[in-house]
């Protein structure tokens, strides 16, 4: 990478603007979007940046267009992103759909707001938790990343980048208002020290008949234009060369449960988690945010004497259920502290309850993070 | 004895052994047009990308192309071939879709592609109906027609492609039907040499769905009917508007020389990086 693309060095920063460096550093070389409300600056920036590097941002005509192009040029071998909040991320639910299918790396941004429906733009709510896994129809499984701070929006989204071409997936940041909008210190590193993944493909010359290109649990070599593999890309129903099958049901079984498979294998390698609980605590169970309250909760809980830890999932999906239950095995309750009305709290609940009692703390408002003293005093509340 | 192998086989992928286009469809003659084109231009089909949507008309270059296609989600391959090109602004980029796909639900796709004049080439095959999904009403659909989804007769005005794409700026523009192959095949090569946005907009016959909802007999009926009621285009500059309804305007409507995006944004380009900041 050049040092352009990395602009190493220490800088007070916007979470949205780290975001877009993030996707600089990585490699990003194509990003097209709309323009929407808390996500903006990201595209702004990638405007300002990616022709600087020989890149090129599109400024398309809806949300639905954008994540098209985006599959399009993913396709052609570029490494690409698009940026977004939840009302685009409705608009692009079904071409997403379209990307776990035909196995396309792409990084989506979802900067969220305020919701439903227009809701509150300028406001932070973690209200498309659950939209990131299920928002396009049918099974599939999905990567999805949460930050926590500007630094985390440039380190989560290189890593987003990385997943994706790893994996052949979309890979979703769940970012929100209040770290899209934070500044902070942010440090981006030398370029040299920075991993960067790229797809497998095809060597060049490999005979097209002899190419299988899609549904391997192992991540099947991508078959990219232009280079004369003569790839079948469809969405429909299809086998390991990519030709249509809509005829034998066990090939939707095996393209349903092989696109899906291909993330749930890998899952060890994916998850980001970060515990920081004994035997004995009350575990505190946060992402994004809301686990900054978390983290502070739990210091003046210890203080206090009271037996207080955290686990921060920063990867939301695939669920993180093994390191759910292996806290759980020690908690000795566990409370989730979400910015919503509990959208991962059933997730949570399912694999921790049966080892201990699981309990959920709303924000006293939506949009408004936890204050830390609500927080202790539900400690000091399960505590008794 | 030597088998005998169509001379344009080869630009058809090794695995597809049959057609799933209905008996007397149109999809054939434009299939041919396009291939032909390519093939008297001395063009490799390895020189393009395919892209197209759902619906029958998506299914010309999907699978039966041997070169790399996207056989995208309905409405959106525009969208898609606008990101193709972008990564790979070497080779030709080509769309073959319907009427339903282009023009209603990618109807803003269409108009957006136009206007930003992005090198690529568009066949629109209209067949005035929803055929794959059983025969509904669609923008292309002239009044009055009883389809399955306007039992007692369709009630909305039907669009004029070639001229929504002509007025959201393409710089080139034919329309013809499947009666006029030859035409069809000579401006599909001057659109694929045309460097910007060309459009084809090519009315061709569905007789199971169209054929029957509208009364026809079979596609040679319905051929016969396109060659009645086309009229070319400088034979029209002299009808009035009353003396075109009902008829098709046939021809190269429009060939203009505008800035193309692609080569637009690598202008930008060297700008950008002439000057970071």
């Amino acid at each position: 990478m050049t040092s352009e693309r990395v602009r190493s060095g220490r800088y007070f920063m916007m979470g949205n603007e780290a975001c877009a460096e993030g996707a600089l550093a990585a490699g990003c070389e194509f990003a097209a979007g709309y323009p929407i409300t808390p996500a903006t600056e990201i595209a702004n920036r990638l405007a300002k940046r990616l022709p600087q590097v020989g890149g090129a941002f599109l400024q398309m005509e809806d949300e639905i267009s954008s994540i098209a192009a985006v599959i399009g040029a993913s396709w052609t071998g570029k490494k690409v992103m698009t940026v977004t909040s939840g009302p685009g991320i409705s608009l692009m639910s079904e071409n997403i759909g379209f990307a776990v299918g035909v196995e396309t790396p792409c990084v989506i941004v979802n900067v969220q707001r305020g919701a439903p429906t227009t809701g509150m733009p300028t406001v932070g709510v973690q209200g498309d938790m659950v939209q990131a896994k299920h928002g396009s129809h049918g099974d599939y499984e999905i990567i999805a990343l949460c930050p926590s701070s500007p630094q985390e929006m440039f380190d989560y989204t290189i890593t987003a980048f990385n997943y994706a071409e790893k994996y052949r997936t979309p890979v979703f940041i769940l970012s929100d208002a209040f770290v899209g909008h934070m500044r902070e210190e942010v440090t981006i590193p030398e370029a040299k020290t920075i991993e960067s993944v790229y797809r497998k493909i095809p060597s060049q010359g490999t005979d097209p008949q002899s190419i299988r290109g899609f549904l391997d649990e192992d991540i099947a070599p991508m078959p990219i234009f232009g280079r004369g593999f003569k790839a079948h890309v469809t969405s429909s129903c299809h086998d390991q060369a990519g030709k249509r099958n809509l005829i034998d049901l066990s090939s939707l079984d095996l393209f349903v449960r092989r696109l899906s498979n291909k993330i749930l294998k890998h899952k060890e390698d994916i998850t980001i988690v970060d515990g920081n609980y004994a035997k004995g605590d009350v575990v505190l169970v946060s992402y994004g945010p809301v686990a900054r309250s978390a983290s502070a909760a739990a210091n003046e809980a210890r203080e206090a004497g009271l037996p207080a830890g955290t686990l921060r999932i920063a990867t939301v999906w695939p669920f993180p259920d093994h390191e759910i239950e292996k806290m759980a095995r020690k908690a000795k309750h566990v409370i989730v502290l979400e910015n919503n009305l509990g959208q991962m709290y059933p997730y949570i609940k399912a694999a921790a309850a049966r080892f201990t009692g699981v309990s959920f703390l709303a924000p006293a408002l939506i949009g408004q993070i936890h204050d830390p003293e609500e927080i202790v005093r539900k400690i000091k509340e399960v505590v008794q | 004895m030597k088998e005998i192998v169509h001379p344009l086989r080869r630009f058809v992928r090794p695995s597809v052994v049959s057609s799933t286009n209905c008996p007397g469809c149109g999809n054939g003659i434009v299939t041919q047009s396009i291939l032909r084109a390519i093939d008297e231009l001395a063009m490799d089909i390895d020189d393009f990308v395919f892209v197209s949507g759902i619906g029958c008309a998506a299914w010309i270059p999907s699978p039966f192309f041997n070169a790399d296609v996207l056989h995208s989600i309905h409405g959106r391959p525009l969208a898609y071939a606008l990101g193709i090109k972008m990564g790979l602004p070497e080779k030709k980029v080509m769309v073959v879709s319907g009427d339903g796909d282009l023009v209603a639900i990618g109807g803003n796709h269409l108009i957006h592609n136009a206007r930003r004049n992005v090198d690529m080439t568009v066949i629109c095959v209209n067949n005035s109906i929803y055929g794959m999904t059983g025969g509904q009403a669609g923008p292309t659909t002239p009044a009055g027609v009883e389809t399955t989804t306007t039992p007692y007769g369709s009630f909305e005005n039907p669009f004029d492609i070639s001229r929504l794409v002509i007025a959201a700026g393409a710089t080139f523009v034919a329309r013809w039907t499947t009666i006029h192959p030859r035409e069809m095949t000579r401006s599909i090569k001057k659109a694929i040499r045309k460097k910007g946005f060309s459009f084809i907009e090519v009315h061709s016959q569905c007789p199971v769905q169209f054929g029957r909802k509208s009364g026809m007999n079979g596609s040679v009926e319905m051929m016969e009917d396109y060659r009645k009621r086309s009229v070319r285009v400088e034979k029209a500059a002299g009808f009035k508007e009353e003396q075109l309804k009902n008829r098709i305007v046939v021809g190269e409507l429009v060939d203009i020389e505008k800035p193309e995006m692609v080569e637009e944004i690598n202008r930008i380009r060297a700008k950008a990086m002439r000057r970071p900041s």
